[in-house]
């Protein structure tokens, strides 16, 4: 297990909807966004629904968006998850 | 990057804007420029679940600036261009709205029509906005629509110019 990483979490639009919040710290033992991830999903409910593996789920480290999930946590990042944008 | 120095503008607003100004303003100053391609995007009426009354625009503060600074970046690494401008509107808007622009600046007009469709296509597929509809049967999100990636796919297949 990795060292505890304190994050700031982001989520936007149906994501935030369903989880009831658009922003909270949360400290993860997971080394990379993925077991963050699986952490976020571990919690049930909406957390499980929203960002289960079979949604189409976008997420930013550090408002870059990602093209994997294999991105290493940093202590105070803020990681974003979102559904896929639909502007213009 | 290129060694000129990147001449772009990039608003997220909640208040109108006037398409005549902008294209003005994106000119200004610049006596190289002989083409201005512009695009505006107006609220549909309609959407995939019937008659739209009003659409709300979510976005991501700090990213979406980012985000787009990064697309028009792209953009004059890839085209010969000389200035470009993105708005976009966040909020409540009404049927017939306007909700964005991209304006493109070049010498010649072929660029200047490439990279403001190159510019739309990155803003639709890769810019942290997000629309919710109201409709007759209640308010929901839109879906992301996989023509907007295919069309982002195209730009990825060709090589940018050397």
């Amino acid at each position: 297990m990795s060292q505890p990483v304190e994050l700031q979490l982001r989520y936007f639009a149906s994501v935030r909807e369903a989880v009831g919040t658009g922003a909270e710290s949360w400290t993860s033992q997971a080394a990379t966004v993925a077991g963050l991830r699986d952490e976020l999903i571990a919690r049930g409910g909406a957390w499980a629904q929203s960002l289960a593996r079979c949604r189409a789920v976008r997420v930013a480290v550090d408002q870059v968006l990602q093209q994997d999930e294999s991105a290493a946590l940093r202590p105070g990042a803020e990681i974003a998850f979102f559904p896929p944008v639909t502007g213009g | 990057m290129g060694t000129q120095s990147v001449r772009s503008h990039v608003s997220i607003q909640a208040g109108d804007f006037d398409l005549s100004a902008e294209v003005t303003a994106l000119r200004a100053g610049d006596g190289g420029v002989g083409a201005v391609c512009s695009f505006v995007g107006t609220v549909r009426d309609h959407g995939g679940q019937g008659s739209v009354s009003a659409m709300e625009l979510e976005h991501y503060p700090g990213m979406t600036e980012k985000a787009i600074e990064a697309m028009i970046a792209a953009a004059f690494e890839r085209f010969d261009i000389r200035g470009a401008r993105v708005i976009h509107r966040i909020g409540l808007l009404q049927p017939q709205e306007q909700i964005v622009l991209v304006a493109v600046s070049s010498a010649h007009r072929g660029e200047s029509f490439k990279a403001c469709e190159f510019l739309m296509d990155y803003l639709k597929t890769q810019a942290p906005f997000w629309k919710k509809e109201s409709t007759p049967g209640g308010a929901h999100w839109v879906d992301a629509r996989v023509s907007d990636d295919e069309a982002l796919a195209r730009w990825d297949a060709m090589p940018p110019r050397s």
